[in-house]
């Protein structure tokens, strides 16, 4: 019992940070009907960002209030990365729209590779490790096993991230059903001719969903670093993949879709290792979410498209 | 209906193409200040394109497009819109998945949001199904509840000059006369500027100020709606039997 407890809770925080990350996916994909390939590797940059603003605050700066630190890194981070989603979407994607549907998957995945070396280059390709930051917990339960007792432990560090996500979802959601913006959202993932003739600005309402995705993987980067103190080029892909996977389980283009998915994705694969092998974790995921496919095509919550013409 | 006579549109040898397809072929027409304005064609003979061409989606290839004195032909949809054209177009295009209120908020985007209470007011003084369906999807309509919609979304963003798209579209007779009162209620209790292309050409010549008739891309003729009533040309392609 004590020992599912504790797989549960961490499941619930890796799921809430691939929830973050495949919101960018879903939303992108909702609305230009493309999957950005490089939103992973945008993750990964807001995580280098993360680490860097957090090193040159405490080390540099001096600063050592830890709760003003990191409010600083998670406004600097997704700044910055919200300028590099958008970078990417006006490099690579805008050029193309109206080009045939596989041209910008191709530079999608062009885009993924050229980030990756980027950081790979200007950053080393080894790892960077941080320090862990924020330290302790509650113990939640405590039992005993033949093998002596086990705690169920909630750090401070997976409450935060559970927090923020919950926080920031609930905003998001806010920020889509009830504000302009999120109607104009809505409005060019339904009909971006329409859109248009009713004054909205679809270039640019494209070009601040990129921005509001970078933002949120931003987040995940911060909490990626902190919560597992490493990070190399490379962490976007695996992430990314997972990710992706989260939103087309969830039913991709649908945002309570994706956080379901990524919560259902962290869950599958904390459990599948503490039950079974660590070793077919993701074939784990990967083959659950083949299972749903076959007989949800649409995902769990995706809409299936009959509508009244 | 207005006295004022000056232009509010005026299309001077407009060719679009879709690809290497000509849609239209050099069309010119002028539309006044407080007139109702309506373009009878068969299908295919490119009106919508001409609606959507005034729209700048597509483009003009070639010709003009003056708007309120501006040349609107190469601007972009958005702010093309902007400078007070509305359109209702072909296939209504609800958002689906969006609520009847949603969609007409869509229709007030660029609007001051302190007049939307009251706006809202007088499309559903001029629609009232529409405020029983407020909170249902654009999606699960019926057609003639969709095309009020449509036409209930364009006046939302209060234009100038109202681009209505075969209204008439597979609606039954009494929604069809329903909807005409409504444009001929605007055009003289307000003043609005209407350009309203149909298929449904004795409804529309009866209501319009003025006509023209499009073929194959090109305008063939034009005058005022009882005189092309009248033309042996006209009955004989658009009334004789279609008469409704």
């Amino acid at each position: 019992m004590e020992y599912f407890v504790q797989q549960l809770i961490n499941g619930l925080t890796l799921g809430s940070i691939y929830g973050l990350i495949a919101i960018g996916y879903t939303m992108v994909y909702g609305i230009i009907g493309m999957i950005n390939f490089a939103h992973g590797d945008v993750f990964m940059i807001g995580a280098f960002i993360a680490l860097a603003m957090f090193l040159i605050l405490t080390t540099v700066l001096g600063f050592t209030f830890l709760p003003v630190v990191l409010l600083i890194v998670l406004i600097v981070s997704m700044l910055f990365t919200s300028a590099w989603g958008w970078t990417v979407e006006r490099l690579a994607y805008r050029p193309l729209r109206g080009s045939f549907r596989l041209a910008p998957l191709i530079t999608a995945i062009g885009m993924s590779i050229v980030l990756q070396n980027f950081v790979q280059i200007t950053q080393g390709a080894r790892v960077k490790p941080l320090p862990p930051q924020i330290q302790g917990g509650i113990t939640l339960m405590e039992g005993s096993t033949e093998n002596g007792t086990i705690l169920v432990q909630l750090s401070y560090m997976q409450i935060i991230i559970i927090l923020t996500t919950v926080v920031l979802m609930a905003g998001f959601t806010l920020l889509i059903s009830r504000t302009p913006l999120g109607r104009a959202q809505r409005a060019c993932e339904q009909d971006r001719k329409m859109a248009s003739l009713l004054g909205i600005n679809v270039d640019r309402t494209i070009s601040l969903t990129f921005v509001m995705g970078a933002a949120l993987a931003a987040v995940a980067g911060l909490m990626f670093v902190l919560l597992y103190g490493v990070i190399d080029f490379y962490i976007g892909f695996l992430a990314g993949v997972k990710a992706f996977t989260a939103a087309v389980l969830g039913g991709i283009g649908s945002l309570p879709g994706a956080m379901l998915g990524g919560l259902l994705i962290g869950l599958i694969e904390v459990f599948w290792s503490g039950y079974f092998s660590v070793e077919y974790k993701d074939v784990a995921a990967f083959s659950i979410l083949a299972i749903v496919l076959i007989f949800l095509p649409s995902g769990l919550l995706g809409q299936p498209e009959v509508e009244k013409v | 209906m207005s006295t004022r006579t000056d232009t509010l549109l005026s299309v001077r040898g407009v060719e679009t193409y879709y690809g290497k397809i000509v849609a239209l072929r050099g069309v010119d027409l002028d539309v006044h200040r407080g007139e109702i304005v309506t373009m009878i064609g068969a299908n295919g003979a490119g009106k919508s394109t001409l609606m959507m061409t005034i729209c700048g989606q597509p483009q003009a290839r070639n010709g003009q497009i003056i708007y309120d004195g501006q040349d609107i032909t190469l601007m972009p949809t958005h702010e093309i819109v902007s400078r007070g054209i509305a359109q209702s177009p072909e296939g209504r295009r609800i958002f689906p998945r969006m609520t009847v209120l949603e969609n007409l908020q869509m229709g007030a985007a660029l609007v001051d949001p302190s007049l939307f209470d009251e706006d809202l007011a007088k499309v559903f003084k001029l629609f009232p199904r529409l405020k029983e369906r407020i909170n249902q999807r654009g999606g699960t309509l019926s057609g003639g509840e969709q095309q009020m919609l449509a036409i209930a979304r364009a006046l939302m963003s209060r234009p100038k000059l109202l681009l209505l798209d075969e209204p008439s579209l597979g609606l039954a007779p009494l929604i069809v006369k329903q909807i005409f009162d409504a444009i001929r209620a605007l055009n003289e209790e307000e003043g609005l500027t209407v350009f309203l292309v149909e298929q449904n050409a004795f409804h529309a010549l009866k209501l319009a100020h003025r006509g023209y008739v499009m073929v194959n891309g090109n305008i063939t003729m034009s005058g005022t709606g009882a005189e092309l009533l009248k033309r042996e040309e006209v009955r004989a392609a658009y009334l004789e039997g279609g008469r409704h």
